[in-house]
This record gives structure tokens, C-alpha cells and sequence, in this order.
């Protein structure tokens, strides 16, 4: 019963975070980038702008509606780069085997051996920052959980007693790969993917934090909470609301894993939570 | 991978030099870093100079990078090793109660403190650390580096990359240890809770917990570069970060190559480590 609760308290946050995404030209009372000098740093006020504004008078409340655009745009999209190619990878390697399998871990493990930001600070320098580069470089970071998970998968799917039924039928291993291993991988590959929304959020709002993010003149949380730093002893709220937007996003998308991960595998309840 | 970062562009000296500067000054540059050379070339000197301990020379600093990450490692490593023992003394004893009061309230706000703290952005508690114990109560320094103060916000910061993670790990652990029939029978023989939850469960529960945390490393070692920069930490994380505005790659190349390194030398500790928490490894491999 609880669980529920949480659940559906999870995903009713997560649907007004979509929602405001999606309608944040309606939703918003000001445009993101709107200036009004006069009002500089004003604090909450429900009878102007109820989160205050920022140093240049931007209404702080604007920006986290549009800022949830480009948060929630990067995670989905960079996840939806990465985990194609991870499940590729790992399903390649785990159903051929041997030296194949060997190279690809190999490239995993290496780039496991580097810490995911340290990479895509590293990465996001060389391409230069921007949107398209900025999923760029967390699709190339993201990769390597799934191609592990799967190849493990696979290791396993792949000797019983279904493939070798289909192998006997004359099918060919694309066909086996695609057809008959991947559907029974597919279960916590999604869950990963879910969890990996929610780490990718925090990836892009930590590069835009740094000022490796999207260009200045794109509104994210993580380059609020930048600009918002310089003003920690006067305007508690330029940092206060684009954190809690973003520690919000994070934990109703992990909560939702959570759930989806009970829901699709009941042994793994109370176990270790996001494994990304 | 690292000597393939900074050709990913296509001209490394590009990203080198500012964005106006005549051809000249771009062809001389790279004929004397060597970037007109063959690939294949370049890739055989490099390997063959990190191999001798020779990380090249830092552009800005004109210093060797081997020298500018030695001087800036000690105080990452005590950053990050001050963060694990946070982690480690906050999350054990947290998870090991929640597992023994399963479904208490002790449990419930112990694994709910546990799910928020993955979810909180790193740099956000830090800056909220620092506008209450720096800015409002003035309690502890926030930047740079000196006394045991100086390490307080940084490390309990950082400690929140693998806190919550951990604390979910033991306590699911020693569920699963704790309903085994020796725990029970060391019960039965009325051996004392404490010592049946630290001799016998734990003991048991630990490996999956040292797993963790040596996978975990590499996290701490990554959050350390965002930690450094908002705490102004003379550590390796604020070396790269100055160094990738400053356009300084042989820095970038050098100290995400020590990381690694680093992170495959703790994980060869962890399998190490196997050996000496469970007998049974320690005779397989004899």
C-alpha cells in the first residue's frame, strides 16, 4: 500500500515536471531570458514572482519551467543514444564469445576504469560545449552499464534450451540475437535505462554547473545554481529552487525504477536500489 | 582512450592555441608538440613516455604534469579518503540497524534519508553546507585547504556520492546474512547480539560491501572534481577543470590517466581484500 503511494506520488511529480516541460510557454509567467533590471534579486513574493528573481531581474520561477525542458530533453535523449549501443555491444559480445567478446569488455572496462564525469568534462572540453555535444558526450559515457549487464545476460540466455531449439530450426544468429536472446534481456536493461534518466540529469546539470553545459543563452538548472552561487549570502533562492527541481526530477525517477525493478524482477525487492 | 580524447577533434593544436591566432603561430605549435607527425607515431611515443613516468609538459604552467599532479594528489586522496570513512561510519551502522528493526521507523527514516541522499546533486548540498556553515553560522571555513575545519564540508559533500547507495547495500546484506542458519545458531547458543551482528553477521555481509566501495571509488574520485571546484580544494579534480578552461590538454590527458590508474589499483585491493574476509577465496587461490 505504502509502495503505492510512493509510486504514484513519484509519477505525479514526474507528470507535472513533464507537463511544464512541454507547456512552459503557457505555464511560464515571463520569458526565460526576460530582464527586468528594477526588480533585481527580489525575494518570494506571491504577488509578483512567486521564486523570486535572479541578478538581472529574470524570474526564477520562468526559468525552472524552461530549464525543465533541456534537463529532461538531455537525460531522455542521451539514454536513448546510450542504451542501443550498450545493449548492442553487450549482446554481440555475450552471444559470440571468445575473442569478440574479449576486445569489447576490454573498451568496457577500460572506460569503466575513468570516473563518468571525469570523462565527460573531458570529453565536453574537446567537442566544445553545446546542446548536440553535451548528449554527445553523455551518450559515450553512458554506454559501457548496458553493454556489461547485457553481455551477462546473454552469457546466460544464450545455452538454454530455446536458442539451441532455434539454432536446430536453422535460424541464424541475428535472427537468434535479435529475435530470441534480447527479449529476455530486455526487463533490467530497462530498469537501468529508468535509473540512468536520473543519473544523465544530474551529469548535465553538474557540466552546466562547471560551465561546460549548453550555451549561456540556454536556460538549465545547473547553470542557475552557477549563477546563483556568487549570491549565497544575499539570495538564498537563485540556488534553493533550481536544486530542488533538480533533486525532485532525481528521486521520483529513481523512485520510479525502484518500483518498475519490483514490478519486473519481485526478487530484487528491498535490494539495492539504482544500480546505475 | 585518454591519448584519443584530445584528437577527437580532428587538430589538437586547435583547441590549443586561442581561436585568432595566425597560421603560423598554429603550424609552428604543432610542428613543436610533435602533432605533425604520423598517428601512429605520435600514439608510440606517447605510450613509450607515460610508460617512463613522463606525462609531458603542462602549456600554461610549462612545468611536467607528473610534477603538478604530485603536488596536488595528497590532497585529493585525503579529500576522498576522509569522504569513504564518512560514508563508511554514517552508512554500516544505518544499514545494520534498518536490517535489524526491519520495518521500524528507525528503518523507514533510515532508508528514506538513504533513497533522498542518492538523489541529492552533489554541488547543491554543497553550496546549502556552505550558505549555513559557512555564510550563516560561520561555523567552519569553505575554501581551501589547511586545518582538520577545512576538510569537514568538502568530505561530508563528497561522503553523499556513495552514503545513501551504501547504506541500501548493507542493510539489504546483512538481511540476507542475518536469516542464515549459522546466525541462528550462534543465537541459539546465546552468543551476544553484538558480537552475532559484528563476528558473525557483518563478517559475512561484508564482501558485496567492499565490492561497493571499490566500485564506488571511481565516483568519489569523479565527484572530487566538482567538490575541489565549488570548495577551491588544491586537489588533481581542480587541476583538471582549471586546466580544460586554460586549454591546457597534456594536464587533462595526465590526471585522467593517474585516475584510472588509481582506480584499477584500489579494485586489485578489493579482489585482495576478498581473500582476507573469506577463508574459502583465500584456499581457492592457494
Amino acid at each position: 500500500m505504502r509502495r503505492d503511494v510512493v509510486f504514484w506520488v513519484s509519477a505525479a511529480a514526474l507528470t507535472a515536471i513533464l507537463a511544464s516541460a512541454l507547456f512552459a510557454e503557457r505555464l511560464a509567467p515571463y520569458g526565460p531570458n526576460d530582464q527586468d533590471i528594477l526588480q533585481r534579486l527580489q525575494p518570494p513574493d506571491l504577488s509578483a514572482h512567486v521564486l523570486g528573481t535572479d541578478e538581472v531581474g529574470r524570474d526564477i520561477l520562468s526559468r525552472l519551467i524552461y530549464g525543465a525542458r533541456i534537463s529532461l530533453l538531455v537525460g531522455v535523449i542521451a539514454v536513448g543514444f546510450s542504451c542501443p549501443l550498450g545493449v548492442l555491444v553487450g549482446l554481440v559480445a555475450g552471444y559470440a564469445g571468445r575473442r569478440v567478446d574479449s576486445v569489447l569488455m576490454h573498451v568496457t572496462d577500460i572506460q569503466l576504469a575513468i570516473p563518468t564525469i571525469l570523462l565527460a568534462i573531458a570529453v565536453v572540453a574537446v567537442l566544445g560545449p553545446g546542446l548536440p555535444n553535451v548528449i554527445l558526450t553523455l551518450s559515450v559515457t553512458g554506454w559501457t552499464l548496458y553493454a556489461r549487464l547485457v553481455r551477462g545476460e546473454t552469457l546466460a540466455v544464450k545455452t538454454r534450451d530455446f536458442v539451441q531449439a532455434a539454432r536446430a530450426n536453422g535460424a541464424g544468429d541475428t535472427r537468434i540475437m535479435m529475435r530470441h536472446v534480447l527479449p529476455n534481456v530486455v526487463s533490467p536493461v530497462i530498469v537501468v535505462a529508468v535509473f540512468a534518466v536520473a543519473n544523465m540529469i544530474i551529469l548535465e546539470a553538474t557540466l552546466s554547473f562547471l560551465g561546460l553545459g549548453v550555451e549561456p543563452s540556454v536556460v538549465t538548472w545547473g547553470r542557475m545554481l552557477n549563477g546563483g552561487r556568487l549570491y549565497l549570502r544575499t539570495a538564498w533562492w537563485l540556488t534553493a529552487f533550481p536544486g530542488l527541481a533538480i533533486f525532485v526530477t532525481v528521486l521520483a525517477v529513481n523512485l520510479l525504477g525502484d518500483h518498475l525493478r519490483d514490478w519486473l524482477d519481485p526478487r530484487l525487492r528491498g535490494s539495492l536500489g539504482s544500480a546505475v | 582512450m585518454v591519448f584519443g580524447l584530445v584528437h577527437l577533434s580532428g587538430d589538437p593544436v586547435l583547441l590549443m592555441v586561442s581561436s585568432d591566432s595566425p597560421p603560423d603561430v598554429v603550424a609552428t605549435t604543432r610542428h613543436a608538440l610533435g602533432f605533425d607527425r604520423p598517428l601512429h607515431q605520435q600514439f608510440g611515443d606517447y605510450v613509450g613516455r607515460v610508460a617512463r613516468g613522463d606525462l609531458g609538459i603542462s602549456l600554461r604552467s610549462n612545468r611536467p604534469v607528473g610534477a603538478l599532479i604530485r603536488e596536488r594528489l595528497p590532497a585529493t586522496v585525503e579529500l576522498t579518503v576522509a569522504a569513504l570513512l564518512i560514508a563508511a561510519a554514517v552508512a554500516i551502522p544505518a544499514g545494520i540497524v534498518s536490517a535489524v528493526k526491519r520495518g521500524s521507523a528507525i528503518d523507514r527514516v533510515a532508508m528514506v534519508g538513504a533513497v533522498a541522499g542518492q538523489a541529492v546533486p552533489i554541488f547543491w548540498l554543497a553550496l546549502l553546507l556552505i550558505t549555513l556553515f559557512g555564510v550563516h553560522l560561520r561555523w567552519l571555513p569553505v575554501f581551501g585547504r589547511g586545518s582538520l575545519a577545512h576538510l569537514v564540508l568538502p568530505a561530508v559533500s563528497l561522503s553523499t556520492v556513495i552514503l545513501g547507495r551504501l547504506a541500501r547495500l548493507v542493510r539489504s546484506s546483512m538481511l540476507e546474512v542475518l536469516g542464515q542458519d549459522y546466525v541462528r545458531t550462534a543465537r541459539a547458543k546465546g552468543v551476544g547480539e553484538l558480537r552475532v551482528l559484528a563476528g558473525h553477521a557483518l563478517k559475512n555481509a561484508a564482501i558485496p560491501i567492499v565490492t561497493l566501495l571499490g566500485l564506488q571509488f571511481a565516483q568519489l574520485l569523479g565527484g572530487a572534481v566538482v567538490t575541489e571546484t565549488i570548495f577551491a580544494w588544491p586537489g588533481i579534480g581542480r587541476l583538471v577543470v582549471e586546466a580544460i578552461f586554460n586549454r591546457d590538454f597534456p594536464v587533462v590527458q595526465g590526471v585522467v590517466l593517474v585516475v584510472s590508474l588509481i582506480f584499477v589499483a584500489v579494485n586489485l585491493l578489493v579482489d585482495l581484500a576478498y581473500a582476507a574476509l573469506d577463508p574459502r577465496i583465500r584456499t581457492e587461490t592457494a
